[in-house]
């Protein structure tokens, strides 16, 4: 600490001392107290007595406001840096759909099938629905159509207990949606005129409760309450289905009246990765394959954007330099089923890759690629491609020849990628190269041309580029301060847009204000460009109990929002600050613990070249630029230091104790450090693609499925793993018989578990 | 006493407050709102009055922007940890405070005092500062046993 505790070294504390001692010796004198409280000493001492308690009062509250704050900082961190991984996830699933055709021999492509359905999502699906029995012992909602008061109310009484909609009725009320949402345009005009004031809500997440709370606290949505809501209904929270259920039920109730906005999250691949996925197969597992795929159109089929009486803009994002709402009026929105997965990359995009690995060509690549006629444009471009520092994906003839010779000559790193053949990820990736484990291996990327691209015409392919990239900026963006466009390096999409950005559109439109949310705000809405943007957010308590409010706007003709805050809460007791900061603060600290060990042997290493004599000990400036350097998270280590590990007598770190109180599920026999960290850090993918493999959700895949996955996912990841060290690790797990293997007893051994769980002092009382 | 600090000393310092200072930096252009000074400068350890902070406020703000640069405030802000400025307040003194207000001695102060002496006298709380205090501090009697949540709520670590 900067300051010591002195005793007597300041004149204010020694007045006070000597003021507070001097009443404590006698009884005498405490008489006098009482019964001369006007006696002037008296009272300038009980004055002094007050400041001081106040003024410790106040440091205390600060310091805890700091707290909030810095936890604050470690919950945004991580989920920004999550959604990096993301476009490894994605980036990886065109790998694997550039390179393996046919993962289990006979029978179409699994992955292609499941990501990337031929089926276009205006298109009317196979309807079952009306064969479905519903059991008499069924005692959920069953809805009739078209759609009454009654059955929302049914709904709402069913979700508050805990119920689930029959399938039956999901099934009906998704195609009787999709059937609505065709018809509506890409951006949806409302007026105040005919109808009182407009509700506003920001993301959802599948916060139930929240929105619970915005019905009690402001109405049901009806004639008398309409209401917009703008995206991310789904995903993280744990009630995805309920809250979309809801939300759609009151559309087709009130269709003039309840209007959606898509988010970022109503997109499948999102989906597969923040929950959703899994929520909807846990809850709906005989027809849970015929229920995603039709959300998957209807998210696609939702409208961008709304505008209020012309003058203000409602989206999920924000906007970029090139949002133009005339043009986004025009695009065809279903066609953009994911915004992870788009028609081709332009070179432009590419530019904006900032990362880039060195790689080198694999011999068994090299020869395939000289044969093929695109590899002259390829070599031709290759130069090109390099000094642009960017990678692209395969071709999809290079890829089937070199997916011959071994799964590892192709690659794509966490980086840009683009396919020519389907829709792929998302144009160039942030700041850091995916990790770089030791033992990597060095992959050769193909630089993509397309010749059209070179044309200066504008071509099919070139507008449907555009398209893509007028949805994602508004589904992607953040505001910023600085002013101008610039790529979106956290999120990997869109753009972060300055005031003179939003300035020039509102102008452009005739707008007065853009309402937008995708960002967790504490307060649960926040202003910025000088008022000319709201972030509103409607989750509460995001990121842990306590982390923050949610808010709703109400808009009138006047069109001037009012905010409306609240904050759903657990427990019947109200938790004092103290206590939610401890509990966010606790959360966000073992999440930042599992980070740093699932990063132990990079983390190590770097450790290791600044104590080259092995004394186990660094000092803290270079132990904080260790951890900046391998997890890039940017965070205040050394105000976190003390959280995260021990002093040594000396002031150094003594950097082993960072991992001391984490340990493994299960003990994991001769396993190399290098695969327990990769299996550790992307547990939450390899969890997906196994849910994906496993089409008929048995919870169990093949040996040669198992083995085949891990390898694609090895060498996209660059990382040399030995195809005997998976068998043993997948053998030496007690799996199932008969060459299968149960793959989630085999992602429990990599689930990070805390040591000191029992001793947390979580919410301990006041 | 600043010959005694060295020059890691002194870049510790420097990212000490930088730290703290970022914490609030929310659009990234090293300023913070001025309100958020007083945070700060407790979250440091510091122990400054009101009219200390009035003061240092003074000295920092960017002329009626309502925002203080960190170029400003880290040099002063350096200087104030190095001289142990504004310590904090041992926990006897604290107590003894305490048994300065419990006029009759009762090992307690109920809230309605406590509301009173912290409303009226010295620097006041805001109504929104005393009912987080309550809530806080007050046992289910609405009594504050001062000897107790002194302890409590004293803090443990460094931040």
């Amino acid at each position: 600490m900067g300051c010591g505790t002195s005793v007597g070294t300041e004149t204010q504390g020694q007045k006070v001392k000597t003021g507070v001692t001097g009443q404590q010796k006698t009884d005498d004198e405490s008489v006098v107290k009482t019964t001369n409280p006007a006696l002037s000493d008296v009272g300038v001492t009980a004055m002094k007595a007050a400041v001081l308690i106040q003024q410790w009062y106040r440091r205390y509250m600060a310091r805890l406001e700091m707290r909030r704050r810095y936890t604050w900082n470690i919950f945004q961190s991580i989920e920004y840096a999550g959604e990096q991984d993301q476009l490894q996830l994605s980036s990886f699933f065109t790998f694997m759909l550039d390179n393996f055709t046919q993962l289990n021999g006979n029978g179409p492509d699994l992955i292609s099938q499941l990501l990337d359905p031929v089926v276009d999502p205006w298109l009317d699906r196979e309807s079952s629905y009306s064969q479905i029995l519903v059991p008499d012992s069924y005692t959920g909602p069953r809805l009739s159509f078209p759609l009454s008061v009654s059955d929302t109310n049914a709904l709402l009484c069913a979700f508050k207990e805990q119920q689930t909609l029959h399938a039956k009725y999901l099934l009906q009320l998704l195609y009787e949606t999709k059937k609505l949402l065709k018809q509506m345009p890409n951006i949806i005009q409302l007026s105040t005129s005919y109808i009182k004031d407009i509700t506003i809500c920001g993301d959802l997440h599948g916060r139930l409760d929240d929105l619970l709370l915005i019905f009690y606290k402001n109405g049901l949505p009806s004639a008398d309450t309409p209401y917009v809501f703008n995206g991310d209904f789904v995903d993280r929270g744990k009630k995805s289905v309920e809250v979309i259920i809801l939300l759609f039920a009151f559309l087709l109730l009130y269709p003039d009246h309840v209007h959606l906005n898509r988010g970022n999250h109503e997109d499948h691949i999102m989906n597969l990765r923040y929950g959703f996925t899994k929520e909807v197969m846990q809850k709906y597992k005989t027809h849970g394959h015929e229920i995603l795929p039709l959300f998957q159109d209807i998210f696609s089929l939702l409208p961008v954007a709304t505008v209020i009486d012309g003058k203000i803009l409602i989206v999920h994002g924000g906007i970029s330099d090139e949002t133009d709402l005339d043009f986004l009026s025009s695009i065809e929105r279903h066609k953009l089923k994911s915004a992870l997965r788009f028609p081709r990359c332009s070179f432009e995009q590419l530019d904006i890759s900032q990362s880039y690995r060195k790689t080198k060509r694999l011999k068994s690549g090299n020869s395939s690629h000289s044969s093929s006629n695109s590899s002259r444009n390829q070599s031709k471009n290759q130069k090109r491609s390099n000094q642009r520092n960017t990678q692209r994906g395969l071709r999809r003839q290079e890829s089937n020849s070199s997916a011959s010779s071994s799964s590892s000559s192709s690659s794509s790193s966490s980086s840009s990628l683009c396919s020519p053949r389907t829709p792929s990820c998302l144009s160039p990736h942030p700041c850091h190269p995916s990790p770089s484990l030791p033992n990597t291996v060095n992959i050769q990327h193909m630089p993509f041309l397309d010749s059209l691209l070179s044309a200066r015409q504008p071509s099919p392919s070139q507008r449907r580029e555009r398209e893509w990239k007028q949805i994602v900026d508004i589904l992607w963006s953040d505001p910023k301060t600085q002013e101008g466009c610039s790529p979106n390096t956290f999120r990997g999409g869109g753009c972060y847009f300055g005031p003179d950005i939003t300035q020039k559109l509102l102008l452009q439109h005739g707008l007065q204000l853009l309402i937008r949310s995708h960002e967790c705000k504490q307060e649960g809405y926040e202003l910025c460009h000088g008022g000319q943007v709201i972030t509103l957010f409607s989750a509460s308590n995001y990121y842990e109990e306590g982390s923050n409010r949610g808010a709703y706007i109400k808009l009138g003709r006047e069109l001037v929002p009012r905010f409306y805050q609240y904050q759903v809460s657990r427990t019947t007791r109200k938790l004092t600050l103290t206590q939610r900061v401890r509990a966010a603060e606790s959360s966000a600290f073992r999440a930042l613990k599992e980070k740093l060990f699932s990063h132990r042997s990079e983390l190590m290493s770097g450790f290791q070249q600044f104590d080259q004599n092995n004394t186990g000990v660094v000092s803290v400036s270079d132990w904080a630029e260790v951890l900046e350097s391998v997890l890039r998270l940017d965070l205040p280590w050394r105000t976190l230091r003390p959280h995260l590990c021990r002093l040594a007598a000396d002031g150094s770190v003594e950097y082993n104790s960072c991992f001391e109180d984490m340990g493994t599920g299960v003990s994991l026999p001769q396993v190399t450090p290098n695969l327990a960290e990769t299996l550790f850090r992307f547990r939450t993918d390899i969890e997906i693609i196994f849910n994906i493999i496993d089409k008929d959700h048995s919870g169990l895949i093949s040996n040669e499925e198992f083995r085949q996955t891990w390898r694609l996912f090895s060498a996209h990841l660059g990382v040399d793993i030995d195809d005997r060290a998976i068998d043993d690790l997948a053998r030496s797990i007690d799996f199932n018989k008969d060459g299968s293997i149960d793959f989630t007893e085999f992602l429990e051994a990599f689930r990070v578990v805390h040591k000191l769980d029992s001793k947390d002092p979580h919410l301990s009382g006041k | 006493m600043l010959s005694d600090i060295s020059a890691s000393d002194v870049h510790s310092l420097h990212k000490r407050v930088k730290d703290a200072f970022q914490a609030f930096d929310y659009e990234m252009n090293n300023t913070v709102d001025v309100r958020e000074i007083t945070t700060i400068i407790y979250s440091l350890g510091c122990f400054p009055s009101q009219k200390d902070i009035h003061e240092f406020i003074a000295e920092l703000e960017e002329d009626h922007t309502g925002s203080v640069h960190l170029d400003k405030f880290l040099p002063v802000m350096t200087n104030v940890l190095m001289e142990h400025k504004f310590p904090s307040i041992p926990e006897d003194v604290l107590i003894q405070a305490f048994e300065v207000l419990d006029k009759d001695s009762k090992g307690y102060l109920d809230s309605e005092e406590m509301v009173e002496l912290m409303t009226k006298e010295g620097e006041s709380f805001t109504q929104d500062e005393m009912t987080e205090m309550l809530m806080a501090l007050a046992d289910h009697e609405r009594r504050i046993y001062y000897k107790d949540i002194i302890c409590q709520l004293t803090f443990d670590q460094e931040i």
